[in-house]
């Protein structure tokens, strides 16, 4: 390509991760959300933080679960009814209706669901709470995108991904110095301070970027790179098998129904029989397949934590009788295992509050990386026109365009955001639609940020979005107070923890994105002052000298 | 891809400024040239990549239960898993090699070989079956 391998993995890391850097920056940002997201949504419910909850046995909340379900869903193909946890106090319930007669509309097929929220002690669905997404938007938003269908925008993500992968690889090629540049900082130098915050942002956090970038292929693999199963098990009976031997009791498990009505046995001894079996762990998940009929199968599945791997032991029953049918995943094999690790490490369940604060702040790193990348990318590109400009020239479409997109979307990002929450709680509570008019703000905003960065990609623009942002998220805690129950003075001194938590990191947020407009101001200053002092020639030499060590250091 | 690579002005167009002026001809084709190397490795590093990688999938759910007794289930996660790490490694090597040629050329040669040894073990399986 070039001369010499490292120059040529150079060039690709600069490619590779400018085509993809926007998207990958939306990704990382949606994705460090994501860590929170139960917290989330429990911020953006204020109805329920007045509400303390009890602790209900398990066996109890589940006998509640499984009595809602018979009244409100007694003929769906599957039920799945997620206990309760520290973080997520509700008892989750979803049923899957039996598929519709073929021949109907795929409108019908869609959506083919129902979700609620039950309060564990009485089984009662929760109905106060406002209808919204909560942090889930943020989640699906991180691999589904939005307003396109969900296997697209998966391919569009592993495509991006990949190309992290490719230049996070040929990055670390290109850094031969890799601790030198770790603890090399030179502010106020332009490009090569670009260059360097790049280095720390990425350095710092390497481990995190490649392990978070690899396993996120990982989670998706089996629809990117469906081929190996396929061969294998080619004359074996196709994945079905494949996945039946690899992940014995996962969620893939078809259970055809019988036609004869069958009531289903009582819950509380599967759940009872499930911990014991567990040495008392808790009960995570419960799917029942084909609920009162003759076949019904009840899937108990630990719950997370403790233990890195995704997959977590399972128990199977009949649903009629109540026997066990078998146990699964108590002897993980080697590779099943790995991924199972990959896939948690990737999600971060396991992880308690302190280490999802760090993944949470290596996430944060992730969205610098990404985004002192793109700005370097531009830094770099626009000493190239220096002399044109000096001439009252013009910069070339591309690096306006890049540079309009990197407005949009490194400053933008978080305006939009933080327009989400305030929409949360500004919109009125019972508007039809509600949960889509919060996303629709988002994206309102979302464009607006870009369309503004676009036409006028300028350093007044970059200050005047990043201190909306940072307004924006400061004064989320006193949104907060004025419509919620839990204000910060008293979340922070009788709970709920998590909604303190959230009013602080949203002041943290807003102070970083302060001091993000307050350095822009600064360049700006300078910028100005610089044109009255440039009637001597300025010094050539650093220019050029930096532009040459560009990339090669 | 070749979209984007139209938009963007490839670095070599910069190189020169000042040659461009005076010998439009020859360092326009010189330029066009290097816009075909690029898109050509582009297509070579997707396509070529992804198609080595799925290979390397493939090769490794068959030969590991072939070769070291491994579980099917386990081959196949495994191979899986590895693929991801093969395609950075092919993309990689597209772009390091010293022209589109060799790249493709190298691409070719690790597929005909993955290839080959999926025909054996397909066809080795099918006998013993």
């Amino acid at each position: 390509m070039k001369d010499g391998f490292r120059q040529s993995m150079a060039w690709l890391h600069t490619w590779s991760g400018l085509l993809v850097g926007w998207v990958l920056f939306m990704v990382f940002a949606a994705g460090t959300a994501s860590y929170f997201k139960d917290e989330i949504t429990f911020w953006m419910k204020p109805e329920l933080h007045a509400i303390s909850h009890g602790s209900v046995a398990q066996a109890v909340a589940a006998e509640n679960a499984a009595a809602y379900l018979n009244r409100n869903a007694g003929n769906a193909a599957r039920w799945f009814i997620t206990l309760p946890t520290a973080r997520e106090p509700a008892v989750g319930v979803l049923s899957i209706k039996p598929p519709p007669p073929a021949g109907s509309p795929p409108a019908e097929r869609r959506r083919g669901f129902d979700r609620a929220a039950l309060d564990p002690a009485t089984g009662q669905a929760i109905t106060a709470p406002r209808e919204t997404r909560g942090g889930e938007f943020f989640y699906r938003l991180h691999f589904d995108l939005h307003y396109m269908p969900a296997l697209w925008a998966r391919w569009i993500v592993g495509f991006c991904a990949m190309f992290m992968l490719v230049a996070i690889v040929s990055g670390i090629v290109t850094h031969k110095r890799i601790f030198k540049d770790f603890f090399t900082f030179r502010p106020k130098k332009g490009q090569r301070s670009w260059l360097d915050a790049h280095n720390v942002t990425a350095v710092l956090a390497l481990p995190y970027h490649a392990m978070i970038t690899y396993t996120g292929l990982v989670t998706l693999m089996f629809m990117y790179m469906p081929w190996g199963p396929q061969v294998a098990y080619k004359a074996h009976g196709g994945t079905d098998t494949f996945f039946a031997e690899a992940i014995p009791g996962g969620l893939r498990t078809q259970i055809k129904p019988s036609g004869t009505k069958a009531a289903l046995a009582p819950l509380a001894p599967m759940v009872a029989q499930a911990t014991a079996h567990w040495d008392g762990a808790p009960v995570g998940r419960i799917v029942v397949h084909q609920p009162n009929d003759a076949n019904a199968v009840v899937s108990i599945t630990r719950a997370e934590g403790r233990h890195l791997s995704y997959e977590q032991p399972s128990m199977q029953f009949n649903g009629t009788t109540g026997a066990l049918i078998g146990t699964f995943g108590d002897v993980p094999k080697a590779a099943a295992e790995t991924r199972g690790v990959l896939y948690g490490l990737h999600i971060g369940r396991f992880a308690d509050p302190l280490l999802r604060a760090l993944f949470f702040v290596s996430g944060l790193a992730g969205c610098l990386m990404v985004a002192t990348g793109l700005l370097l990318w531009a830094v770099k590109e626009r000493q190239k026109y220096a002399k044109a400009l000096k001439q009252g020239g013009r910069i070339g479409f591309g690096l306006r365009l890049v540079d309009g997109l990197n407005l949009g979307a490194i400053a933008g990002l978080p305006v939009a955001m933080a327009a989400f929450f305030w929409a949360n709680r500004l919109l009125p509570v019972d508007v039809v639609g509600r949960n889509e008019a919060e996303i629709r703000w988002f994206f309102i905003v979302w464009g607006a940020t870009a369309v503004l960065g676009l036409l006028r990609p300028t350093l007044r623009m970059w200050q005047a979005q990043l201190a909306l942002g940072a307004l924006l998220f400061a004064l989320l805690p006193v949104l907060n107070a004025f419509t919620g129950p839990a204000a910060l003075t008293v979340s922070l001194r009788s709970g709920p923890s998590s909604v303190a938590g959230f009013d602080l990191v949203a002041i943290a947020l807003g102070l970083g994105l302060a001091g993000a407009a307050w350095l822009v101001e600064r360049k700006r200053r300078k910028a100005l002052a610089a044109p009255r002092k440039a009637v001597k020639p300025p010094p050539p030499t650093e220019l050029t000298a930096s532009a040459a060590a560009g990339q090669g250091s | 891809m070749i979209l984007i690579l139209q938009v963007f002005p490839l670095p070599l167009s910069h190189e020169f400024p000042n040659d461009l002026a005076r010998r439009p001809a020859l360092v326009v084709s010189a330029g066009v040239r290097y816009r075909m190397s690029v898109a050509s490795r582009a297509v070579a590093a997707i396509a070529g990549g992804y198609g080595v990688a799925a290979l390397s999938a493939a090769v490794l759910a068959l030969g590991l239960p072939a070769l070291f007794d491994m579980a099917r289930s386990e081959a196949a996660l495994t191979g899986t898993l590895v693929s991801f790490l093969v395609y950075a490694v092919a993309v990689m090597w597209v772009f390091a090699a010293r022209s589109a040629w060799r790249a493709w050329t190298g691409l070719a040669i690790a597929a005909a070989l993955q290839g080959l040894l999926l025909l054996l073990w397909t066809q080795g399986a099918g006998g013993a079956a």
